[in-house]
């Protein structure tokens, strides 16, 4: 799972409601694989403020990725910033572990780096 | 022939010989590559740039290989751990989830530009297991993917409806989550090749902008 669609992730978990706990789900126990892909420019701007960049960072001290503190003023020209920002979000994948949520304590298994969503019936 | 949502549920069903046997069967898979053609097309993205996709119930990553060529980023779920795994195998570009859609999907609100679904919305209509219960669980998985995508964005289910009441409650319990739209016939005159595609809009993409129905 590559870190940008992790950073779109959020607990799904029925009565997991605080809105502050439900993302970013905390990864726990993680393997890492950088996988090389075409860079997308267009496609970053485009998801640039879709991103939680808080979220982002906390994410990536949590797995020791180096990440810039803040989004640039004008990301779209600063190529510096596309670059790191594509390795971290497009070309990083977690493909062993689990992600934790800090709401309700889920911990969603990720294994061959298919991330398991599955609930249990008092979850859902 | 008894309809395999009949037999048992899909990640029963699509074991490891089924998930194979579908997988391999080329006539299969030419079908559900044109599907998923003619689903992005209704999905009517703003340019041909790339879009970040959800595919809900992507099984082995048939569909996923037409988002990949058409130069989109996606993300797929489905609920037959054994067709993921050969979605694996295959190295898809789509990051996979293993996921019920009738528990919901769980991503941050307007995450994805579009959804796709080929040939899985007619699962989610069956009361499986006693605890299954399908109008809770298309409202739950109606409810969160409205919330998922972008204002605006489509949702384009392919599916094999049994009959026009069970159309109904689909289209009755979506509305209900906030979407509209309707349903997209193809072929209408020919039972053979009669494909039903339910088109759901996530409101307007700006205001004042009415969505039409695709022909
Ligand atoms: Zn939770």
């Amino acid at each position: 799972m590559r870190l940008l669609t992790h950073n779109m992730l959020k607990c799904h978990v029925k009565n997991c409601t605080d809105p502050d706990k439900q993302y970013p789900l905390r990864f726990k126990d993680v393997q890492i694989e950088q996988i090389e892909y075409e860079p997308n420019e267009e496609f970053l701007v485009r998801m640039l403020p879709r991103l939680d960049w808080t979220a982002l960072v906390k994410t990536a001290k949590d797995l020791n990725i180096a990440i810039p503190d803040s989004v640039p003023e004008d990301p779209a020209s600063d190529q510096e910033f596309l670059q790191k920002l594509h390795t971290i979000i497009m070309e990083t994948h977690v493909t062993e572990g689990s992600m934790v949520c800090d709401g309700c304590s889920h911990e969603y298994k990720i294994t061959k780096g298919i991330a398991n969503m599955l609930l249990a019936e008092h979850e859902i | 022939m008894s309809r395999p949502e009949h037999v048992a549920p899909p990640e029963l069903f699509y074991g490891e010989t089924e998930a194979k046997k579908y997988t391999g069967n080329s006539r299969i898979a030419a079908i559900q590559a044109e599907m998923t053609m003619r689903a992005v097309e209704l999905l009517n993205l703003a340019d041909d740039s790339s879009h970040y996709l959800l595919d809900i119930g992507c099984g082995s990553g048939l569909s996923g290989e037409v988002l990949e060529e058409d130069g989109h980023i996606w993300v797929g779920m489905d609920i037959a751990p054994s067709m993921l795994e050969i979605a694996t195998d295959k190295d898809v570009e789509g990051d996979l989830f293993l996921q019920d859609i009738g528990q919901g999907v769980g991503f941050r609100p307007g995450t994805f530009d579009g959804a796709i679904s080929i040939s899985v919305l007619q699962w989610l209509c069956n009361a499986d297991k006693t605890e299954n219960r399908p109008r809770y669980r298309l409202q739950r998985f109606f409810s969160t993917l409205f919330m998922s995508l972008q204002r605006g964005a489509r949702a384009v289910f392919q599916f094999y409806p049994e009959n026009d009441t069970q159309v109904e409650m689909i289209m009755g319990i979506a509305m209900k989550c906030g979407f509209t739209g309707g349903l997209v016939v193809d072929y209408p005159n020919s039972k053979k090749a009669r494909k039903f595609y339910l088109c759901l809009f996530a409101g307007q993409a700006a205001a004042g902008q009415k969505q039409e129905l695709p022909q």
